[in-house]
């Protein structure tokens, strides 16, 4: 039953592929993302950028609040929260999210441990900044990676490094010899039947996904073509000038990432682009929490 | 034998996949200049069906891709692909490819939590075949000509419903 809810979990992730998740905080912007074409949601009280301005504890958002995004749209819900804070986790269940992101957006609840995602039967996604990170989530049971970029920046870079960052070290992976992943799993702080699994296949064993900092539709073409199955778009639509149109821009170039022509087509006049703040500018490295 | 994929958005690399194993040629559909490739059939992948629906619009693939199978080209669709097949989908008048003489409902089985996993016999194999239902839609209605090939009819199923396989 549990490897059956797994492989459940997994493959929903798989139908999220190719499309782009966005983040919401009312049932009207979650409508607007649905029209757009957005392949699931992400219920949040503030987006990335807004929590980055206000500072202080972040944490799981209202319930009735996501219930009502819930109502609003067809396509799946996710919500975040807090890393290691499973009584959240548990009221997400409860309420039948059909995602939730232990995300290092809001504030950790706890340093040392993340959740035991194995224990629930929701399934979780996780971010990660290299292969380490991601095999470890995986071992704790999140079925679906993202990058963890740098949520709220509309600065792409950390995204671009993290997914390069994995890449690279799955090639390293698929290159060892046999005898050579145990030590790369003891130096990797990761389980050794998910290394050789890495090793074996060249990719994860789940869907991964670029997240933290994309902001045009030439962001989310550049994630695809680094190797993401699939975008998520936080602060970067509704923070913008016309969101419907710039959601709707970025969903088409997840689907056409490599036809430059149609991208050119697509970044034409799409109103403002979300301000952004540059890696030296950020006063909180989000990335650096729940390794 | 040569097998257009629609590529916008889903589970398609999973049906690449599968026809390579079998050794036979595919090639993604992703726009306009996609289709007019040669092709001997369509496979509609699992997805959101909201999201193919409003790239199929937007990238004028709507109306060619429906009189393609209006002409007789053969075309699978699994999960989202059967929503976009299917004339009516229950509340929800929006017009889709709409080809085949069938009503479903979406998210029929309700939220992830409903997901599940089967084995159950599908006309023609002679062993019970694996079938995952990932937020799946299930078919309500079929008309005169529509043949049945599997049905699910489990304790956690409404009984009697054609499944989406």
């Amino acid at each position: 039953m549990k490897e059956n809810r797994q492989e459940l979990n997994r493959n929903l992730a798989q139908m999220l592929k190719g499309g782009v998740i966005m983040d919401v905080t009312t049932p009207e912007q979650a409508r607007i993302a649905e029209a757009a074409g957005a392949c699931a949601v992400m219920a949040l009280e503030r987006i990335p950028a807004d929590i980055r301005a206000a500072g202080g504890v972040s944490r799981m958002s209202d319930p009735k609040m996501i219930k009502g995004i819930q109502e609003a749209v067809s396509i799946p819900v996710m919500a975040k929260c807090r890393i290691g804070h499973f009584a959240e986790a548990q009221i997400l269940q409860a309420i039948e999210i059909d995602y939730i992101d232990e995300s290092e957006v809001l504030s950790p609840a706890d340093d040392v441990y993340h959740i035991d995602k194995n224990k629930f039967e929701v399934p979780f996604v996780c971010g990660a900044k290299n292969l380490n990170e991601a095999l470890r989530r995986i071992a704790e049971g999140a079925t679906m990676i993202r990058t963890k970029g740098e949520p709220g920046t509309g600065d792409v870079i950390q995204a671009v490094r993290h997914l390069r960052m994995m890449q690279s070290e799955i090639r390293r992976l698929t290159s060892m010899s046999e005898d050579e992943l145990y030590e790369a799993a003891k130096a990797m702080q990761a389980p050794y039947e998910l290394v050789r699994y890495v090793h074996e296949n060249g990719k994860l064993p789940v869907v991964n996904f670029a997240a933290g900092g994309v902001a045009t539709p030439a962001d989310a073409a550049l994630m695809m073509q680094l190797g993401a199955e699939g975008v998520f778009v936080g602060s970067g639509i509704f923070k913008s000038g016309d969101p419907a149109k710039r959601a709707a821009a970025i969903v088409k170039a997840v689907t056409n990432y490599n036809d430059a022509k149609m991208l050119a087509e697509l970044s034409e006049d799409l109103g403002e682009a979300m301000v952004g703040i540059n890696e030296q500018e950020i006063a909180l490295l989000m990335a650096e929490r729940g390794k | 034998m040569r097998i257009a994929i629609l590529a916008l958005q889903g589970a398609f690399i999973e049906h690449q996949k599968m026809l390579a194993q079998l050794g036979v040629e595919s090639f993604e559909v992703r726009q306009a200049a996609d289709w007019e490739l040669p092709k001997d059939a369509l496979i509609i992948p699992g997805g959101e069906s909201t999201t193919m629906l409003k790239l199929l619009r937007e990238l004028d693939l709507l109306q060619p891709i429906k009189q393609a199978i209006e002409d007789g080209l053969p075309v699978f669709g699994t999960c989202a692909g059967l929503i976009l097949l299917a004339k009516h989908v229950e509340g929800d008048d929006k017009q889709r490819i709409s080809t085949m003489d069938t009503t479903v409902c979406r998210n029929a089985y309700g939220r992830q939590l409903g997901s599940f996993f089967v084995e159950s016999n599908l006309k023609g194999i002679d062993h019970a075949v694996p079938m995952t239902f990932i937020r799946a839609p299930y078919i309500d209605k079929v008309g005169s000509e529509v043949e049945i090939l599997a049905e699910v009819n489990g304790t956690s199923l409404p009984p009697n419903k054609v499944i989406n396989w």
